[in-house]
């Protein structure tokens, strides 16, 4: 077992040969269960990918790289010229764009909120994790009706504000990038939170008290001892947010009132209406190339940190 | 201690298992009465579970895959000779059956099932389009009320995010024929599309809602949300464009691969007898074509104007079957533009 | 000198409260509309139990919501425990030929938009019904289980990297077998994670919408399918009641538990 490890032994460096072969037996349940549940899918899915799509929907079992022809080129379907399928790039843009924000705002709500709770004596924290948690415990399609409610023209906020005198038109958030983008902060920000909140309950306040006695600044305590230490979790966190809400699909659809779609969006129109399953599989397994190289590029960064 | 419950909690959830009803349908979500099946139960002795879908392909998706355990599905007309095709359905006789001359004769030969060998009517409807009077009062007659809106309607329409009848509609107003191939053709409606999203404010779903409670003044719509959402706002009202507008039918049908087959065959004739195709319309709000039905109507089903088409607009409503897998690249590259 | 004390941070709290209250605004909403006369969720129109009568009233719907809150016990309990061993085995024990191959394996479901692994688990669980002739909720939990692993597995990781292995050296030392030092230990100092990692998993289970529609078999609708069913025509209030009622049904739950374990406290 794990409790097994010496004090001795260096986290870093190389495992000894018995470390690998309990780690490799440690993860072998998940991997089990990953084997069924995810890698074999993708077998499927890559397999997809290089087959002729079906005369309805579905797949011909004949080998085909139409698909990945169509991921980067479109033929004008006028007069059946080749061009450039910048509309796709312009769907992955927006996708990355509102992920990437997204991840720094449930960041920047994020931590603020995981530090509070932590610091909380250890009685009330469970309290608050649950105050940040239950509300997710209610479906996500009556949480976003529920934020459209708020967010509308004649909805909680917009009356809130205009009864306050800080506005006189309500203004529109519904519908915009806007309303998209406080939705999947909403939608996400426990992905933030608890990661956070993990790593930060782990962190010895002294710690920051000594570097205070040291006249180090907030700001330098922050960057030299706290982040340091919490790296981890905001390596977790923003992994958890990122990668989620790069194929997000009922927010955008719904609070963004599906006008301009995301990756998620543009792959669900190829399994369905689109019927095209090629190039959706074609679609995800380059929206996979992206994410696995942010996730390992991140772990990276945590790596380094570690051998610091 | 916290260990051997957490393994005897999973021991436990290996096991839990579903009983299997008699009969399953497999139907739109929130499209089955419940009191329909209530007194099919009743009547019958038969347990019936419902399971929901959400959309054609979802549906014909997972019956193609098989292992589902479903009996009846309920599929729209422009796509049932897909399933058909395909082989995923049986034919029940349902000529022989009981209730078959209750089918109207509309309904009784349809391109989608000549002779109604292998389904049953379930409801109808048409897509059109839902204006609000109190911000628009012109004809809504017209698909021009999100194609080309007028100033009171810009930037608060709403068009229903459904690939085959958004296009098929912009054909019919460009004076094409839905799932055309004809390039020009479609690069009109391309255009008239582009041109028109600016224009739009969304599209959604769910406009039941958002037409009830005025935060949509005017959509692509079907007639029974438009119904409903009349009932909230007085002010709806529900348009046929005369340039064209698309009617669909759902049908019930029996499954190939079906386990209960006898008391899916006793569902279908039971569903042609139209106090109980009443109740179907009655919950859904849409007309289900059996004759007679009528009569077992709420009364403000009988002369809705979004159920009863106007005489001089009858012509214009359109029968599309899906659209061949050319057509539908082509109309997933205009929609792929339009959503870029 | 002013004393400094960290857990005192002004602006924190602020955000802090601010972000609570705000995740609860949406949950009072549908609190709110659940007793709506009208049959909409938008539309206010007076107040009414109707909502909660149709609801009581409806198998379908009630069903739907134990199934959903029963599936999402399993694959959390599931998901959290491979979950906790394979951080366990991937961290603190220097690299291992591998042990990035396990990461990305573990992490994968993240990287695959739902309707991709929706789709092809169709595919390959559609075989396997038709091969064992069982189709009960076992397939839903084992597809939920495994999307729920990364939720898992990553808070779990972070609180375990760089955690302090010499209380464990010190438990050996003093003979402690692997596995007393494990249960006495690492698990104690884990808990925080595991319960992040536990909830996530059981919040991602709960609202898993594509998957589940895809998998299930006849009579398997959970809520949000059976809501996903509902979106194309009206979504009724009846939903919101019986997500009020389970709302009210887990805090009161939790209440307990905590009343419970509080008196259990000093062992």
């Amino acid at each position: 077992m794990a409790g097994g490890v010496p004090a001795a032994a260096a986290p870093q460096g190389r495992a000894t040969p018995a470390q690998a072969r309990a780690g490799w037996w440690l993860s072998a349940p998940a991997l089990v269960l990953l084997a069924v549940g995810a890698t074999g899918p993708l077998i499927v899915i890559v397999i997809y990918a290089f087959l002729a799509k079906g005369s309805y929907s579905g797949v011909e079992w004949e080998l085909s790289f139409d698909a990945w022809f169509q991921v980067l080129f479109q033929r004008d379907i006028f007069d059946d010229t080749v061009s450039f399928a910048d509309a796709h790039l312009a769907i992955f843009w927006r996708s990355v764009k509102l992920s990437v924000l997204t991840t720094a705002l449930a960041f920047a709500v994020g931590l603020p909120t995981a530090w509070f709770i932590a610091t909380r004596p250890a009685a009330q924290r469970t309290w608050w994790l649950f105050a940040i948690t239950i509300p997710f415990w209610t479906n996500l399609l009556i949480r976003t009706f529920a934020i459209m409610e708020v967010i509308r023209n004649g909805g909680l906020m917009n009356s809130a504000l205009i009864a306050l005198g800080v506005i006189e038109t309500p203004i529109q958030i519904l519908y915009t990038d806007t309303a998209v983008l406080i939705g999947m902060v909403y939608v996400y920000l426990p992905l933030m939170v608890l990661p956070l909140y993990a790593a930060v309950e782990r962190f010895d306040m002294t710690l920051l008290e000594a570097a205070h006695d040291l006249y180090a600044s907030r700001l330098q305590a922050l960057r030299r001892v706290v982040l340091p230490v919490i790296r981890p979790g905001i390596v977790a966190g923003s992994i958890l947010v990122f990668v989620p809400s790069l194929g997000a699909y009922v927010t955008p659809r719904i609070l963004g009132g599906g006008k301009n779609m995301m990756i998620g969006n543009f792959i669900e129109l190829q399994f369905g209406q689109g019927r095209n399953w090629p190039l959706g599989a074609a679609l995800s397994l380059i929206l996979l190339v992206i994410v696995l190289t942010a996730l390992l590029t991140l772990t990276r960064l945590t790596e380094r940190n570690d051998g610091r | 201690m916290r260990l051997t419950t957490l393994t005897s909690a999973l021991a436990l959830c290996a096991t839990g298992a579903l009983a299997q009803g008699q009969l399953n349908i497999y139907n739109w979500g929130n499209y089955t009465s419940p009191e329909m099946i209530e007194k099919f139960e009743a009547e019958t002795g038969i347990d019936v579970t419902i399971t929901d879908y959400d959309s054609n392909d979802t549906a014909l998706a997972k019956i193609e895959a098989g292992g589902h355990g479903f009996d009846i599905v309920v599929p729209t007309h422009s796509v049932l000779p897909v399933w058909i095709e395909k082989g995923l359905l049986q034919k029940p006789g349902i000529p022989e059956m009981e209730n078959y001359g209750n089918i109207a004769e509309r309904w009784r030969t349809v391109d989608w099932d000549p002779g109604r060998e292998w389904s049953v009517p379930w409801q109808w409807g048409t897509t059109g389009v839902a204006v609000n009077t109190s911000v628009y009062d012109g004809d809504p007659n017209t698909s021009a009320i999100w194609l080309d809106p007028p100033e009171e309607l810009v930037g608060k329409v709403n068009v229903v995010p459904e690939m085959q009848d958004v296009i098929n509609l912009a054909l019919l107003y460009v004076g094409g024929t839905p799932c055309s191939a004809d390039r020009e053709e479609l690069r009109a409606a391309r255009d008239v599309l582009v041109a028109a999203k600016p224009k739009w404010m969304s599209m959604d779903y769910g406009m039941t809602e958002k037409l009830g409670n005025g935060d949509v003044s005017a959509s692509v719509n079907w007639n029974g949300s438009t119904f409903r959402a009349r009932n909230t706002n007085p002010d709806v009202v529900y348009g046929y464009p005369r340039e064209g507008y698309v009617v669909w039918m759902d049908n019930a049908a029996i499954l190939a691969d079906a386990q209960n087959v006898d008391e899916a065959k006793a569902f279908l004739n039971f569903i042609m007898a139209p106090e109980n195709a009443a109740m179907i319309s009655g919950f859904a709000r849409y007309a289900n074509g059996i004759e007679g039905s009528e009569a077992f109507m709420p009364e403000d089903m009988r002369t809705a104007p979004e159920i009863v088409v106007p005489e001089d607009l009858q012509d214009a409503g359109v029968f599309t079957l899906a659209c061949p897998g050319e057509t539908n690249e082509m109309y997933s590259a205009i929609w792929t533009e339009l959503l870029r | 000198m002013r004393r400094f004390d960290p857990t005192a941070l002004p602006g924190f709290a602020f955000v802090a409260v601010v972000a609570v209250l705000a995740l609860w605004a949406p949950i009072v909403t549908m609190v709110v509309y659940s007793f709506n006369a009208s049959d909409s969720v938008a539309v206010w129109g007076g107040f009414s139990l109707e909502w909660y009568a149709v609801a009581a009233g409806n198998e379908a719907v009630q069903g739907a919501a134990i199934r959903s809150l029963w599936i999402a016990f399993c694959a959390s309990a599931i998901a959290t425990t491979v979950a906790t061993m394979a951080a366990l085995g991937t961290t603190r024990r220097g690299r291992f030929r591998g042990d990035r191959a396990i990461y990305a394996m573990v992490n994968q479901p993240l990287m695959v938009p739902e309707i991709v692994t929706a789709v092809a688990l169709l595919i390959v669980f559609a075989s396997l019904k038709v091969l064992t002739g069982y189709t009960g909720l076992g397939w839903l939990i084992l597809a939920h289980s495994a999307f729920c692993v990364p939720f898992a597995y990553l808070p779990i990781r972070a609180r375990l990297e760089g955690m302090d292995t010499t209380l464990e050296g010190a438990a050996a030392d003093l003979y402690a077998t692997p596995w007393q030092a494990f249960r006495r230990v690492t698990l104690p100092l884990l808990v925080p994670g595991i319960a992040a990692g536990a909830m996530l998993a059981f919040v991602i289970s709960l609202d898993d919408v594509i998957i589940t529609e895809f998998v299930k078999s006849a009579g398997q609708d959970t809520l949000p399918t059976y809501m996903l069913g509902q979106l194309r025509r009206a979504v009724t209030p009846e939903v919101n009641a019986i997500s009020t009622a389970l709302l009210v049904l887990t805090m009161a739950l939790l209440t307990a538990f905590f009343a419970m374990t509080r008196t259990r406290k000093p062992t």
